[in-house]
């Protein structure tokens, strides 16, 4: 294993998040009751997602200014998790949904520019399955990956704040600060981020090198 | 008259009862322990995971070592 102290550290935070995460305090809230407990799950996979789709922006702009396919390998396996961590937040986003605001979709704001920034993304996938040669692919998905990642805020931060919303914090709903005033949920809600991005990231990089063998298994035949 | 204070009475401990009345939580699930069989299975099923992936590394680094 390399650099192994931020595995650690990610297995740590995660399962301090699974204790806590259940046995901490928090404020009694009508309509959410318990539920409440899933921000501590909910929100981390997508500022995990986030944080694996900008790590695969840096990775197509190098790809882009140094032509070396290693970059475009490590930009698609970062976009490839993202997404992963995007399905997952979706999901769970749904389930949580259908119990407190009565439906799995609801049409809100925040969900209908996720489902769109989530189609932009799988369609980079489409993309790159559907050319041969590497070069061309690796150049044509490093551009459109560009394009990708700027409608993340348009989609994610701009238009959801502008419009009513049922997601606290957009469009004139309590924001996150209502619950960060509970310093006892900020004390669960910040470690489980940062544990659920460190988990993501090195699920990426397991990607990446399994890419990367797989890469030069190739190139030496 | 009297019929009347009495079902004032009732009327005025029916609405202090509602307002001290507190939102629902999982206080039993809590009370009785049953909880950290929650905790327990989900620590579990991390466990399971974060090893996975601990081996999945250390395969990983095997494999680059070979060439």
């Amino acid at each position: 294993m390399r650099k192994w102290w931020w595995k650690i550290l990610c297995g740590l935070f995660v399962a301090y998040t699974v204790v806590a995460g259940f046995l901490a305090p928090v404020p009694r809230l009508d309509i959410l009751n318990e539920t409440i407990r899933n921000l501590y799950f909910h929100v981390p996979m997508w500022f995990t997602m986030i944080v694996l789709f900008t790590a695969a922006f840096v990775y197509s702009i190098k790809y882009l200014r140094s032509a070396d396919l290693k970059h475009d390998i490590a930009a698609s396996q970062f976009t490839n998790t993202g997404i992963l961590f995007s399905i997952l937040g979706m999901l769970t986003g749904m389930e949580w949904g259908n119990y407190t605001w009565g439906s799995p979709w609801s049409n809100d704001p925040k969900q209908l520019c996720t489902a769109i920034l989530m189609l932009i993304y799988f369609a980079y996938g489409i993309l790159r399955s559907g050319m041969r040669d590497d070069e061309k692919k690796a150049k044509i998905s490093a551009v459109y990956n560009v394009f990708a990642f700027a409608m993340i805020v348009p989609l994610l931060f701009v238009l959801p704040r502008m419009v009513d919303s049922l997601h606290p914090g957009n469009g004139g709903n309590p924001a996150f600060a209502k619950y960060d005033l509970d310093s006892g949920m900020r004390m669960v809600f910040w470690p489980a981020n940062v544990g659920w991005i460190l988990l993501g990231t090195w699920i990426a990089t397991l990607n990446i090198r399994m890419a990367l063998i797989k890469y030069n298994r190739e190139t030496i035949l | 008259m009297y019929k009347n204070a009495l079902f004032t009475l009732v009327l005025v401990l029916a609405t202090a009862a509602s307002s001290f009345a507190q939102t629902e939580m999982a206080d039993t699930m809590r009370s009785n322990g049953k909880i950290y069989v929650v905790v327990v299975v989900l620590a579990t099923i991390f466990a399971g995971i974060f090893a996975y992936l601990v081996y999945l590394d250390r395969k990983m680094t095997r494999i680059e070592k070979e060439k």
